[in-house]
């Protein structure tokens, strides 16, 4: 472990076993409820970003795929999942959800194998809620008449869905698990730097014995992407990723009639004030930019406290980062794992270098990094000023930039000033406060003392370019159904 | 710095050497400070009203950030040479404890015996740190520790419920330490504490350090199982601190709930936020309930990753047990010879 000054007691190698996996040297694309060979793609191999290593050989869809992939799922929509009865459907989703379960310590160490988060997360947080939206859209798929959306809601057909490297198999469960449930066939895009508990998930629908076709996964690059979601077999666009590529569907989709929903890129504030539970709030800030090492879209990037207390909560923080240990992924003692990619990493470097040369005084802990792989190390800027680059743009990396306030309007000002809107915090022991900031946050999720929990049943999406749509609760069914009316 | 008073926001530094974030540099040789000079504190304690205001004014204590910090510090996954030296730290930092309306010498003797060579068939087990008992046995147990580094503890002031007048407490203290008690474990007055009444919960606690004299090292116990909330328990930590307390503790053991990880969590953060502000530190004793090494593995990871490594000692953290030493000990060889020994290979008394 390389990340904690030492003392008396530390904390001995405690690593998970990999042994549990048992990897495949090449991976084809899942299609029609088998593996196959790609047409005219090639392949790509996949590293673990903690080590460097080859993971596995994954296909590279090319066209001609993405045509077999949804021309698989028009049919299975077609002649069994469209006119499937809901409780019918149901049943398969609550299977996948136990064998989610069943398989949670493999799906955790490929996880971070793949992605490079600790496995402390992806086994406390990743596959749990995984396995959670997979159970709560299982409850809904026969209900749906109960839903609010009319008393009888349609599925919309095939539906496209691409999501990101951060989260890779808690992302395909916020995808699939809705679409499945309303009656719609998927073809899911993994990204290209982590698609391989995307391809154990299919191995889980395989064993679910889940109707060849209903679910489809198609593993490449941008281009992959882009071929399905113009694809004109295609219903629905589904998109979680950057904003920049975020756009470029919304225009690839304009005019086509395709149904899209986007959860994009975000700029969060951490808002804390002067009456806060300050030891909880230092750990909700904390939790807030380095879970998951700040790779997160909700992540709370820009911290706003309140001006009396600001130096104590500085001060707090930086010794409550001293403790964070950064290293290997699969030590179960691990809080900070490695950064995904060497783009991402540079993407971190070079906006951090910008805060420094645009004034603001960076800190980091003490703190060595590992010889092999990407690594980040955690990050505090002060002395910042919303006219600073890290105090606008998105880093996407356990980078933290603290700013101040002193009035509640001038923290709702600050909070707003960002073209973002995804999510937000208020850290405060006055109930009201909470409710007269949340109501003035535009943020699509507003935290209140805690941040960064998810739960199947709360709707989450953004404002602004942060996308648009909702995922998870009630609200999540309803970019996968249309009324009687559309057909 | 989470603590603010108003010697230091109008700019007397209380804390000379003490560099605010880095706990190694408490200077521990200020333990036991009488509270006049604990950080100039003494003001806030002048009349009932200030008291009150600084310990409203303390930054209150979110029960579900607590409860989820102390759960995710219990998940820390302990190892190999890291687990061993956490094994013998732990039995370096327990009082050895009974607390039974049916203890008799004998029972106290055998307790003295199994403080001083927990394991008698290996010495390289260290001693634990005190025998606690009620003031009557001191003697016994001062007699039976006699010359060695194991020390004596009592409970007094009408321990477990603290409903005595003042004077009997009193009384209750000076037997114990006359008797030679090196540690004494009083309880608050919580019918004082949960009406609102600090000042006499002030009083009697500096009454009581004042009748430890210069001997007898005072641990305050707070019973936090009927202090119920975690805000409360963050005031009585203060108020402790206030009143001179060289620790404070978690409870009695007779009432459930007993010590939990979340009240370690929030008196730790107390004892390193005085340390902050005045440069002394204060130990922290948990008692009631501990029976598992594992239990009191995570009790240390705690220390560890709040107080910090200064606290890892027996002079500043205590773990208040009986049952839990043998698990200790049948841990450690299962450590050191890679097969659990059976549980009559260690001595129950």
């Amino acid at each position: 472990m390389t990340g904690v000054a030492p003392t008396r007691f530390s904390y001995a190698p405690a690593p998970e076993a990999r042994s549990i996996l048992n990897l495949r040297p090449s991976y084809g694309l899942f299609i029609d409820g088998e593996f196959v060979d790609p047409l005219d793609g090639g392949h790509f191999k996949t590293i673990s970003p903690s080590s460097e290593e080859v993971l596995a050989e994954v296909s590279d869809a090319g066209l001609a795929d993405t045509d077999r992939a949804v021309a698989a799922a028009r049919g299975a929509y077609e002649r069994v999942w469209g006119p499937m009865p809901g409780r019918e459907r149901a049943k398969y989703l609550f299977r996948v959800a136990r064998l989610i379960q069943e398989r949670s310590r493999e799906l955790a160490v490929l996880e971070s194998l793949d992605n490079g988060k600790p496995i402390r997360e992806s086994r406390d947080v990743d596959v749990p809620l995984a396995a959670a939206h997979f159970f709560y859209y299982a409850g809904w798929a026969d209900k749906l008449a109960y839903a609010g959306f009319g008393p009888e809601p349609r599925p919309l057909g095939v539906a496209g869905q691409i999501i990101p490297w951060n989260f890779p198999l808690l992302m395909a469960a916020w995808k699939l698990a809705p679409a499945l449930a309303t009656g719609n066939t998927c073809v899911l895009k993994p990204a290209e730097t982590t698609p391989l508990s995307a391809l154990l998930l299919a191995e889980i629908l395989q064993q679910a014995e889940l109707p060849p076709g209903v679910v489809n996964i198609v593993t490449g690059a941008g281009a992959t992407g882009a071929a399905l979601v113009a694809h004109p077999g295609v219903d629905k666009v589904a998109f979680t990723g950057s904003t920049e590529v975020g756009k470029l569907i919304q225009r690839t989709l304009a005019g086509t009639g395709k149904r899209l929903t986007l959860e994009l890129g975000g700029k969060a504030a951490n808002i804390v004030f002067e009456d806060a539970p300050l030891s909880q709030a230092v750990e909700g800030i904390v939790n807030g930019i380095f879970f998951n090492q700040g790779h997160v879209c909700c992540a709370g990037s820009r911290l706003l406290v309140q001006e009396p207390v600001a130096e104590g909560v500085v001060e707090a923080l930086k010794r409550r980062l001293e403790t964070l240990r950064l290293g290997d992924p699969l030590d179960k003692n691990t809080d900070i794992g490695a950064i995904n990619s060497p783009q991402q990493l540079d993407k971190i470097r070079e906006l951090s270098d910008s805060g420094e040369a645009e004034g603001a005084q960076r800190w980091s802990p003490r703190c060595s990094l590992p010889a092999r792989g990407y690594w980040f190390p955690p990050t505090l800027f002060t002395g910042v000023v919303p006219a600073q680059r890290i105090a606008r743009e998105e880093i996407f990396g356990p980078v933290l930039s603290v700013l101040t306030f002193r009035t509640p309007e001038e923290a709702v000002e600050k909070a707003n000033n960002t073209t973002y809107g995804l999510s937000a915090g208020v850290w405060t022991e006055k109930g009201s406060r909470i409710l007269h900031m949340a109501s003035r946050l535009r943020a699509g999720v507003v935290w209140a003392n805690t941040f960064n929990r998810f739960d199947p049943s709360s709707p989450f999406g953004g404002y602004r370019e942060s996308g648009f749509g909702r995922e998870g609760g009630r609200h999540g069914l309803a970019p996968y159904l249309g009324s009687p009316l559309d057909a | 710095m989470l603590v603010q008073t108003s010697a230091r926001a109008s700019g007397r530094r209380p804390a000379q050497g003490a560099e605010p974030g880095l706990q190694q540099e408490v200077d521990l040789a200020r333990v036991g400070v009488p509270v006049a000079e604990r950080a100039g504190l003494a003001e806030l304690a002048g009349s009932e009203m200030s008291l009150r205001r600084f310990l409203h004014g303390l930054p209150g204590v979110d029960q579900v950030g607590a409860d989820a910090r102390a759960a995710g510090l219990a998940s820390r996954s302990i190892k190999a040479g890291a687990k061993l030296w956490a094994i013998d730290t732990a039995i370096s930092m327990i009082d050895l404890t009974t607390l039974e309306g049916a203890d008799t010498e004998g029972k106290v003797l055998s307790l003295c015996g199994k403080a001083l060579h927990p394991d008698p068939a290996d010495p390289s087990v260290p001693p634990v740190a005190a025998v606690c008992v009620y003031p009557d046995l001191v003697p016994v147990a001062k007699t039976a520790l006699d010359g060695s580094r194991v020390k004596v503890a009592s409970v007094a002031t009408a321990f477990p419920s603290g409903r005595a007048s003042l004077a009997v407490k009193l009384a209750d203290v000076a037997d114990a330490v006359n008797a030679g008690a090196e540690e004494v474990d009083m309880v608050i007055d919580r019918g004082a504490f949960l009406s609102g009444r600090y000042g006499r919960v002030l009083e009697e606690v500096r009454a009581v350090k004042e009748a430890c004299g210069t001997g007898a090292q005072l641990k305050v116990i707070l019973e936090t199982g009927e202090l119920a909330t975690y805000d409360n328990v963050r005031r009585a930590c203060w108020l402790a601190m206030l009143g001179g307390a060289d620790f404070v503790k978690t409870s009695t053991g007779k009432v459930t709930p007993a010590a939990t990880l979340p009240v370690a969590l929030v008196m730790l953060e107390a004892v390193r936020d005085f340390a902050d502000l005045c440069g002394c530190a204060v130990g922290v004793k948990v008692a009631g309930g501990i029976r598992a090494a594992k239990d009191a593995i995570r009790y240390l990871v705690l220390v560890n990753e709040t107080a910090g490594d200064a606290w890892l000692e027996p002079s500043l953290f205590r773990i208040g047990a009986s049952s839990l030493l043998n698990d200790l000990l049948m841990q450690r060889s299962k450590q050191r010879r890679g097969a659990y020994a059976a549980p009559q290979d260690f001595s129950v008394e």
